[in-house]
């Protein structure tokens, strides 16, 4: 079994919900942002979303553009990101999934993007503007290897339908995006999301994992009953942002994973 | 090397049938390259467009207000003096700026703003550079009662301030956008936030052939209008058509809608792009003639990028050209060969803008000097009985500020 696969068993196996974890590579320098993910990785994140910075992210907030810029102004690049894969590698074996605009992999060429990616230790790619009308030319290159995802989105204004047709060249994971809107936007609604969660039911067996608009671990506990995986992007952004000059910034990163993980584990004594 | 390359793959792609294609593909570019969250939106308004538009009815109104209320058809003028002047093909100027609101921009914000009130959207949104899309939408969504919101960088915003007092006399929100450089490309990336957000009620008038499919052939077929009167004004003046068609690129709106119904026929189509401070500066805006293939704002075209696919700061004295992208159907007419891009740079721009302004006394917009600057150079070289048609993309109101902080640069310079 490939990583993502063995990792949504697993915590299955012990009832809690996969922490799935945001953050753009190189921010705020190549060496912080390798400190702080290692840290994240040691209070218990599940799912790693490392991100490719892009200079113009049209789906991302102002707390994630920002943080793209920052990266971007020490260098960040889509190398940078799988040489830190690659020493990720070495410490962790929770799946790495590559979280991207086409642009920079497009510019990279597909072919040597999947060569690379999966030599560093990457389990798969979102693509934030790749629908799956385009996503053949990508996919192409991995036909005959299950263990690298494209994982799929599916929006709030997907019809069931399309649904149906997104979910069947899907693996690893399906992303749900909770909310029309960009990247950290507010005000969750629940039960529309448990309804889009029952409509993509149906027509997948894969794991369902919602993201966009989570802003608290009590956001995420309120979810967590239904999906498979939240992830959890801006917040944690805000607090490397808010917390750029701060000694204590790998620390309140690390405690800020863990609440967000002990949202997800099952309640003691209910089931 | 490099030149070979790029020779072989000119030759496996050719301008050939309908484009574009089912998906929106113009050869290897075009596409949709969006977040899911748009994508139910565009295939809804891709069916609109395709069932809305062929109705007698939608025809019947687009051409009424065309008429009545943007002034069309514009006249093709004859630039005598200009003509003289240079003393080679004779050069007919295709008036654009006469139009209501004073671009070619209008033709488009109707076609759409028309289908958006045929589909029940109540809200238009809309990106604007030099600011004249950003009016030209002001001005429709104020027509059919539709709430407005415009997006324009900050940049933008100061250098091209009349028309911002415009867009909000006409009652639209104008919203600064300060992220990057504050110019077009910033705005759009803000423009395609705020549709993610607002999708269900809200339309996206993109204001050029930019942009995921549908765009890029829905604004061609609103603009092709300018081709369509060329092709019979010709041949009422003179009976023939041109040797040499001549627009301004940024996205290339303006050139898509010249260019279109020619096509097929053998004249030749000159696009001309900002070269800025000029090309060897790094400071230019010519994605067709400097950059390379990628994927920006909804569609796969030639952008200009660093090593790392980072799309890069365009630079123009025309904030309408400043922008580090292109419309996917130029990028396919320059691999075909089917039409030749070359740029003007801030300078020549500016001599073309002063020349015109003296010789004919039409102010254009600095935009469209652009392609009055390639005649300059090209016209003299041309036998006297040959015929170059310029699109007058816009008038210059507008940019009266630049042109006179210009001067003082120049000036000062000169002391």
């Amino acid at each position: 079994m490939n990583r993502l696969d063995t990792q949504f068993a697993e915590l299955k196996k012990k009832n809690e919900t996969a922490l799935v974890g945001f953050v753009a590579s190189g921010d705020p320098t190549p060496s912080v942002s390798l400190e702080l993910i290692i840290a994240m990785c040691r209070a218990g994140l599940d799912i790693l979303e490392l991100g490719i910075p892009f200079s113009d992210p049209t789906a991302d907030g102002p707390v994630i553009q920002r943080a793209s810029s920052r990266a971007l102004k020490h260098g960040a690049s889509l190398a940078n990101a799988l040489e830190m894969t690659v020493t990720l590698r070495t410490i962790t074996d929770i799946p790495i999934i590559l979280f991207s605009y086409y642009n920079p992999i497009f510019s990279y060429g597909v072919e040597s993007f999947y060569r690379d990616a999966r030599a560093a230790g990457a389990d798969g790619v979102l693509i934030v503007d790749l629908p799956h009308e385009e996503s053949r030319e990508l996919t192409g290159c991995w036909d005959e290897d299950d263990a690298f995802a494209l994982i799929r989105l599916v929006a709030p204004t997907t019809p069931t339908v399309r649904m149906r047709t997104i979910a069947e060249t899907a693996s690893g994971f399906l992303y749900l995006i909770s909310k029309t809107g960009v990247t950290g936007s507010s005000g969750l609604d629940v039960q529309s999301v448990r309804n889009h969660i029952t409509d993509l039911r149906g027509v997948t067996d894969l794991p369902i994992c919602v993201g966009f608009g989570v802003n608290s671990p009590a956001d995420a506990q309120i979810l967590a009953p239904y999906v498979d995986g939240v992830v959890i992007g801006s917040a944690f952004e805000r607090t490397i942002e808010e917390h750029l000059t701060d000694p204590d910034l790998v620390n309140r990163l690390e405690e800020q994973v863990r609440n967000y993980k002990a949202a997800l584990r099952p309640v003691p004594g209910e089931e | 090397m490099q030149k070979q390359s790029n020779r072989t793959e000119q030759l496996q792609t050719a301008y050939t049938g309908t484009m574009p294609d089912e998906a929106g593909h113009f050869g290897p570019h075009g596409g949709r390259y969006v977040a899911e969250t748009l994508m139910a939106a565009l295939l809804e308004l891709e069916r609109a467009y395709r069932e809305i538009t062929v109705k007698p009815g939608f025809r019947k109104e687009l051409g009424k207000l065309l008429a009545d209320y943007a002034g069309r058809p514009t006249p093709l003028y004859y630039a005598n003096r200009l003509t003289d002047y240079l003393g080679g093909a004779r050069i007919y100027l295709k008036r654009e700026d006469l139009t209501h609101t004073g671009a070619h921009k209008i033709n488009n914000t109707l076609g759409q703003a028309l289908l958006a009130h045929w589909m029940g959207k109540g809200k238009v949104i809309a990106e604007t550079g030099a600011g004249q899309h950003g009016v030209a939408t002001a001005t429709v969504a104020a027509l059919f009662g539709m709430g407005c919101r415009i997006f324009m960088g900050v940049e933008d915003i100061r250098r091209q301030s009349p028309n911002v007092l415009r867009m909000k006399l006409l009652g639209a929100d104008v919203m600064p956008v300060d992220s990057g450089a504050g110019t077009l490309k910033d705005a759009m990336n803000e423009a395609m936030r705020h549709w993610v957000g607002s999708v269900e009620d809200t339309h996206y008038i993109i204001g050029s052939v930019a942009g995921p499919h549908p765009y890029p052939m829905m604004v061609r077929d609103f603009q092709k209008i300018i081709g369509e009167e060329v092709r019979e004004q010709m041949q009422t003046a003179l009976g023939r058509q041109p040797d040499m068609l001549v627009a301004c690129v940024g996205g290339g709106s303006n050139a898509m809608g010249l260019f279109y119904p020619f096509i097929d026929t053998p004249i030749e189509l000159l696009g001309v792009e900002a070269a800025g401070s000029g090309i060897t500066s790094g400071k230019h805006a010519a994605t067709l003639g400097e950059g390379s293939p990628g994927v920006l704002h909804g569609s796969k075209s030639y952008v200009l990028q660093d090593e790392n696919g980072q799309i890069m700061e365009a630079h123009s004295i025309s904030a309408g050209l400043d922008y580090p992208g292109v419309g996917p159907e130029h990028s396919l007419l320059k691999d075909a060969g089917r039409a030749r891009y070359v740029s003007a740079d801030d300078d020549e721009a500016m001599e073309a803008f002063h020349l015109l302004c003296r010789l004919e006394g039409i102010i254009p917009a600095l935009e469209s000097s652009h392609a009055v600057a390639y005649c300059l150079h090209a016209a003299p070289k041309m036998s006297t009985d040959s015929v170059i048609v310029v699109n007058l993309s816009g008038r210059g109101d507008k940019d009266l500020g630049i042109v006179s902080d210009y001067e003082d640069k120049k000036g000062s310079v000169k002391q």
